[in-house]
């Protein structure tokens, strides 16, 4: 079945708040490219700019975020350091190990070890981000079966090597943050869009 | 069997008379879904899926033979309706954890469920708990189980353990309103699938020679290696088509290969798969897999060590688990400076095959495992059929299951595998050195009397005599008797008495004298009773004759007779015959390399104790590569020269350094592959053209055929009459290894890891009061050590054997040439 996810309308139209900036006509005759320098030259257009700057650096009126002292709320959807998330109901780790995130990745960067856990499940022993290659497409996060694996809101990687990996603790929701409500739940990319395709399982029994 | 031609689809196809429609659809690229066949056993129709409509009648396309102007279609209406219906079925209560199942989308239920197109459930049934079981090296989820009873057919027709079979499911039935609304056919399926689920036989855990092959067929993730159970995904591995390097069945596999961990990108093999439709792997070749050297880095300095000691030396001693390669090198340096290379085995080898060839003007023996896989009459002299060569085995097997076929087993030591086989074969416990009766024999029993030399037939007509017995026959007599009957007489509307006369046939028993021919020969070999009567029941209906010898042979005293009689079979019998090479490049070795027969003073051990040694294993002098760590050809026992490639990393030196910087120089191993000798049958052709493949049709493209080279003989047919008083008499030991086991390569891999002692059977344990965990003491008239008693099941009788494996024992001192010996054993 077709899935249509909801799209906003993007159509400029008149009731936007959109609206075409004038633009004058390229000169095509070198006598206009001429006039055109001239103007441009001697008008003063340059010292305009200069004066806003000059004005509101006398009045303290700063409107650039003072990063990295304020940070920007930045939307749900943004595709930032990866996290591992844990079932609310029993802390135990979304994760079943089954190397979709590993073989949609198209830069080759996530590693996972696996192994038989005493009680015959599968456990993920460790698991491990490239940074230096991951370039954050979110495929990872949208082919994971179990919402295991999402991106978070972190987007500073600065680090002293170009290939910085994150592993399987660094990501892992730590249980206390889990009962403390810490453990954002995702809504946005890879989550499931409710909408009429998605139901559940028929089981007679 | 006729070519015939078939129309699958409109599709013009050639196919054999009688081959099953399925076979032909493979052979010729026509798809036709398939779930429970196997290639090479017997149909099962469990999944019925393979429905195809032939000459307008439905049939199935696995157990349908083709005939002659066949018209089949392999889909129809009412068909897709079926498999629609079957693959719901088999989808009814299946799991959905794909993503942790170890089949990670190799699975037959997925890709045919996709294939059909299910996206609507219309079945249903209440589930059932079945936990999962560990068999040992096997583990096994019925929860996954889809009955298509692959591992059983497999089990029986291929392997010949029979270890697998169906249990009671338990559960509730099928609501009876499916009955009527289901297709025939998905409805007889489930109803099966839903009586049934596997069980090992022996109870909780499996008692099988371990092949691990009903883990190789399952389509689903039901039937796993317990040691790769949740490891790895499918999809990860990197496939390395390789050659056994075990044995000498050089089965096709190929090392699945992956980094070790996240923080190890080295390849480490995860597990070996193999072609299961065309080749059946043992356990030593599917779990022995990871006997690398590991960690080796170039050492100069033992690198300048061994140089000197290949100066000072004047022996190199080597074991056939080296590639012909490998083998050229020591040739060539054999020519170079002369050394004396010495190799037992190969040396024995070699000998027998001239001695071969005395009689039949042929280089090599003319037989195949495949010949013996087609043949109904199949015998075995001189070889631990099971622990020599387990191909061999399954091949034997093989034919007895699926040609109806009859066979016999000529060696000292009773084993209940081959007794399991099948009712139709006779097994010879004979005493040690009276192979050349199972020969003379075999000679007897089916040579053309009229083409033999007539000394030949002379000598055994000396084994014949007439003797008198006394034989019950029960007889059929003809007794006439009158009898008195009563008729109601239609006119009369009375009853009358009407005496007549009655014939009738009475069995008796009549003793009677009959002059028998008595053979003696069967008597040396210590035939069970009623042999005669056996074989003319055997014999019945056999046309392909197949006859397979072994190692016994080759290390035999009269090994040159033995070999001139194994000739005079090949020439005068329609038994084709086949040598078993003891090691996994015995033939190679002995094809490539000079062998001598005494050693020097000093000696180059590779792989193999010497004043230097050259080790694989590690632990050596300086260190080599492992066969799955290096390229290069090895010779199977049919004859074929096959690839191996490098399955893991090795950054020490190798063989060709060594001989590089003695002067005998290539810049690779395998440029001396189009080296190897034109004259013993290789042929030039460079190592990276050589294939390794199956087609779908099963032909086998892997390497090439050595060419067995004509030589004149010179017509003397003669051979020495047999000392019958020579047979090893009392208490005696056999050289062979265990299942699982052929060298320290299989030992040194984690899950073969175990360590050798005096191999005994449960008879001889209650004979002589031992318990598991005694030690006993092991004296020859060679030498004596202390070993602990290990128990194996799998023989039977009062010989034990001792192990070629463990390289902490070296069994091979005890022995003389020959592989029996008598010996004393007491407890300590």
């Amino acid at each position: 079945m077709q899935h249509n996810e909801p799209l906003n309308d993007r159509n400029v139209s008149e009731q936007s708040p959109y609206f075409y900036v004038d633009i004058e006509a390229y000169p095509t005759t070198g006598w206009d490219k001429f006039k055109q320098v001239i103007k441009r030259s001697f008008k003063g257009e340059l010292f305009v700019g200069l004066w806003v700057v000059m004005r509101e650096m006398i009045k303290f009126d700063i409107h650039t975020v003072q990063y990295p002292k304020e940070k920007l709320p930045i939307g749900p959807r943004y595709r930032a350091v990866h996290k591992l998330l844990r079932l609310w109901e029993s802390g135990y780790e979304r994760c079943i190990g089954c190397g979709l995130c590993e073989k949609i990745c198209i830069s080759d960067c996530i590693r996972m070890d696996t192994k038989i856990d005493e009680n015959s499940r599968k456990e993920v022993t460790e698991y491990s981000i490239n940074l230096g290659r991951c370039i954050f497409c979110g495929y990872c996060a949208e082919v994971c079966p179990e919402l295991a694996i999402v991106h978070g809101q972190r987007y500073e990687n600065g680090s002293e090597q170009r290939a910085h990996f994150v592993i399987k603790d660094d990501m892992l929701t730590p249980l206390d943050w889990l009962t403390s409500g810490q453990q954002a739940e995702f809504p946005g990319f890879g989550a499931i869009t409710p909408n009429e395709s998605v139901t559940k399982t028929p089981l007679a029994y | 069997m006729n070519e015939i031609t078939i129309t699958i689809d409109g599709k013009e196809v050639q196919t054999q008379e009688g081959e099953f429609i399925l076979n032909a659809a493979r052979a010729n690229g026509i798809f036709i879904p398939a779930i429970c066949y196997l290639t090479r056993c017997s149909p099962t129709l469990a999944c019925r899926i393979c429905l195809v409509e032939a000459d307008g009648k439905q049939v199935y396309a696995c157990n349908a033979k083709a005939k002659q102007g066949m018209n089949i279609t392999s889909t129809t209406a009412t068909i897709e309706t079926e498999k629609r219906a079957i693959m719901e079925v088999y989808d009814v209560n299946h799991p959905l954890e794909c993503g942790v199942c170890d089949q990670s989308g190799e699975c037959e239920l997925q890709n045919y469920t996709l294939e059909v197109g299910v996206d609507k459930q219309t079945y249903s049934i209440a589930d059932t708990h079945k936990p999962a079981q560990n068999w040992g090296l096997i583990h096994y989820d019925p929860a996954l189980c889809i009955m298509c009873e692959r591992c059983i057919t497999v089990c029986k027709d291929m392997i010949g353990d029979a270890a697998l079979s169906t249990v009671a499911r338990g559960g509730e039935n099928i609501e009876a309103a499916f009955k009527e609304s289901m297709p025939k056919d998905a409805y007889a399926m489930w109803n099966k699938l839903n009586k049934s689920l596997i069980a090992p036989n022996a109870g909780t855990t499996l008692d099988c020679t371990n092949c691990g092959e009903c883990t190789a067929v399952c389509p689903v993730g039901a039937l796993v290696s317990s040691d790769y159970q949740y490891s790895s995904n499918a999809w990860e591995h990197t496939q390395i088509p390789a050659t056994c390097a075990h044995c000498s069945a050089g089965c096709q596999i190929s090392y699945d290969i992956k980094h070790t961990d996240i923080t190890n990108p080295e390849a480490k093999i995860y597990r070996v798969k193999n072609e299961w439709n065309y080749v059946s792997l043992c356990g030593a070749g599917r779990y022995g897999y990871d006997f690398e050297n590991r960690n080796v880095t170039k050492d100069p300095k033992a690198f300048d060590a061994a140089l000197r000691a290949f100066k000072n030396a004047d022996t190199i001693r080597f074991t056939s688990t080296i590639t012909n390669e490998e083998a050229m090198i020591l040739q060539r340096l054999k020519e170079k400076f002369g050394y004396k290379l010495i190799n037992e085995e190969a040396r024995d080898f070699k000998n027998f095959l001239s001695n071969y060839s005395t009689i039949t003007g042929e280089s090599l023996y003319h037989g195949t495992l495949k010949e013996v896989h087609e043949a109904d009459f199949v015998v075995s002299i001189g070889t631990a059929l099971k622990t020599d060569n387990p191909n061999a085995r399954f091949a034997m097997n093989n034919a007895l299951s699926m040609n109806k076929g009859a066979g016999l087993y000529f060696h000292p030591i009773n084993d209940p595998v081959i007794a399991d086989m099948s009712k139709n074969v006779t097994q010879f416990n004979h005493a040690p050195l009276m192979e050349e009766a199972a020969l003379y024999l075999i000679l007897d029993l089916f040579a053309d009397k009229t083409a033999i030399p007539s000394s030949i037939t002379e000598y055994l007509a000396t084994f014949h005599s007439m003797k008198t017995i006394t034989v019950e026959e029960t007889v059929d007599e003809k007794v006439t008797e009158t009898v008195i009957k009563k008729v109601l007489n239609e006119e009369s509307g009375l009853e009358e008495e009407v005496s007549e006369q009655v014939t009738k046939t009475v069995k008796k028993k009549v003793s009677k004298e009959v002059e028998v021919d008595e053979n003696r020969l069967l008597e040396l070999l210590s035939a069970p009773k009623g042999f005669k009567e056996t074989l003319t029941k055997y014999l019945a209906k056999k046309s392909t004759f197949a006859l397979m010898v072994g190692p016994d042979l080759y290390s035999h005293p009269n090994a040159a007779n033995c070999a001139r009689l194994v000739g005079l079979i090949e020439k005068y019998t329609a038994f084709s015959v086949t040598m078993i090479p003891n090691l996994a490049n015995t033939l190679g070795v002995a094809l490539v390399c000079d062998v001598d027969e005494a050693a020097g003073a000093f000696t180059i051990g590779y792989n193999t104790t010497g004043n230097f040694t050259l080790s694989a294993l590690g632990g050596g002098d300086l260190d080599m590569p492992a066969l799955n760590q290096q390229e290069g050809t090895l010779v199977s026992i049919d004859k074929r020269v096959n690839p191996t490639n490098v399955a893991l990393p090795y950054s020490g030196y190798v063989l060709n350094d060594i001989a590089s910087a003695l002067g005998v120089s290539a810049s690779l191993t395998v440029d001396y592959t189009s080296q190897l000798p034109i004259n013993a049958g290789f042929k030039a052709v460079e190592f990276d053209t050589l294939p390794n493949h199956y087609t779908n049709a099963g032909e086998e493209v892997r390497g090439y055929v050595l060419k067995s080279q004509r030589s004149d003989v010179n017509g003397d047919e003669g051979i020495q009459p047999f000392a019958e008083n020579n047979a090893l008499e009392g208490s005696l030991v056999y050289l062979a290894n265990p299942v699982l086991q052929f060298s320290p390569f299989t030992a040194a891999s984690h899950q073969l890891r175990e360590e050798g002692g005096l191999y005994v059977s449960t008879d001889f344990m209650n004979s002589n009061a031992l318990n598991t965990g005694d030690s006993v003491r092991v004296k020859t008239a060679h030498g004596e050590m202390v070993l602990p008693i290990i128990h194996d099941s799998k023989i039977n009788g009062d010989i034990p054997y001792l192990p070629m494996f463990d390289s902490k024992i070296n069994s091979s001192a005890l022995f003389g040439d020959y592989r029996f010996t008598t010996v004393s054993i007491q407890k300590v």
